[in-house]
């Protein structure tokens, strides 16, 4: 397989334009070298931006990150480019039941199934899903390379939180209720200490007066606030009406971003807090 | 800052497509220090509301980790408001449509607050 790299690469170096680098960026990734394919897989893109395969590939590479964010918006743009992709289809529904809605993984398994009837993969798929098997699930539509038993114990654990999936789960995601209470997720501050609670009760504050100065000043209902601060940025919102979420990124992630991130963010606390009764 | 400097400092503010209208607070207080608005825009209210969320989210983003605010923006169905804390403990606040050009206002807010200093 070392030589199958190596030969690929120098035929890549030969005709840099040609789509090899599909191949050798898929084995690269297989092979954990993912540093690698990330360069591999982004190279091939900037020349291929229009290529859906180039961005299944580098959503696949991203997934073995666990840049899930990422790697969702990477297949999501496959999917615009070729509906039907099929390794597309299938890298969302493995998003989709990580952050625990089932409903739009199986959606997208049956629509990958449409696209491929035989594929013994995608049926197993289906199977795990329903039965609650990620791991499994994963590793039958061949997403993510096959965890360590260890990690393969923590996925299973994550689960049950509230932002499972999501990136920043445990240090930049925070959900409380009204009363400044925290309900899941958390918050670390720069020096990687644990400032969830003291945020969450200065939090419930904001929001009681973010929801008195939009009624005040006839901005009707609020629908979000976002904060650019010195060290990083921070948006906050109201997935349901007794709920608030925090999204806490540094100053590298964009304004326009982290909205997206909140939003992707609020839809799993909304399916969290209805599965919590 | 003279009359003259600030009245040019919320110019920038209010050329802005969608802007409603741009003041100058005391942030401390929330007091209105100057103001372009337009009509039907209570500017009493704006700067005292602005004020007290300004003090409450500073003090969530400091025990974030995240540092002093730069800029903020409160969106709402109906409208939006946003806020540039400048050096001199005066925050440049807008009161704006909801499909305004947040990237633009913010901008202007920004160039706004160095002129006040």
């Amino acid at each position: 397989m070392a030589d199958e790299v190596k030969v690929l690469s120098a035929q890549l170096a030969q005709d840099p334009a040609s789509l090899l680098f599909l191949r050798l960026g898929e084995l690269l990734r297989q092979r954990g070298q993912l540093d690698a394919a990330h360069r591999v897989a982004l190279n091939g893109l900037e020349r291929h931006p229009h290529l859906a395969d180039a961005h299944d590939l580098y959503a696949r590479v991203l997934a073995d990150k666990r840049d899930y964010e990422r790697a969702f918006d990477e297949w999501d743009m496959a999917l615009r480019i070729a509906p039907a992709h099929l390794g597309a289809l299938k890298g969302l529904a493995f998003l989709y039941f990580k952050v625990g809605d089932v409903a739009q993984a199986v959606a997208h398994l049956e629509a990958a199934q449409r696209a491929a009837p035989d594929d013994p993969g995608i049926i197993q798929a289906v199977a795990m899903v329903r039965g609650g098997r990620v791991s499994a699930a994963a590793s039958g539509l061949g997403i993510e390379r096959v965890p360590e038993p260890a990690a393969r114990g923590a996925d299973q654990l994550s689960e049950e939180h509230v932002f499972a999936g999501l990136e920043g789960a445990q240090e930049g995601l925070l959900l409380l209720d009204a009363s400044g209470r925290v309900l899941g997720g958390a918050l670390r501050d720069p020096g990687g200490h644990d400032v969830s609670e003291p945020v969450a009760a200065y939090l419930a504050g904001v929001s009681q007066e973010a929801a008195r100065t939009a009624k005040l000043l006839g901005l009707g209902t609020w629908t979000g606030l976002s904060a650019e601060g010195r060290q990083g940025h921070v948006h906050l919102a109201q997935p349901t009406a007794e709920a608030l979420l925090l999204v806490v990124r540094d100053r590298s992630v964009p304004m326009g971003r982290l909205a997206i991130i909140a939003h992707r963010a609020a839809q799993a606390a909304r399916r969290w807090l209805e599965r919590q009764g | 800052m003279t009359g003259g400097g600030v009245a040019r400092a919320l110019d920038l503010v209010t050329r802005v497509r969608g802007v409603r209208g741009a003041m100058l607070v005391s942030a401390a207080d929330g007091i209105v220090v100057a103001d372009q608005l337009m009509e039907g825009i209570k500017g009493a209210a704006v700067a005292a509301l602005a004020a007290s969320l300004a003090s409450r989210l500073g003090r969530a983003m400091t025990a974030a980790g995240v540092g002093e605010s730069v800029f903020w923006h409160l969106q709402g169905s109906a409208g939006a408001l946003l806020v540039v804390p400048a050096a001199s403990a005066i925050l440049v606040v807008a009161v704006a449509e909801p499909e305004v050009n947040v990237g633009l206002v913010r901008l202007e807010l920004l160039r706004a607050a160095e002129a006040v200093g």
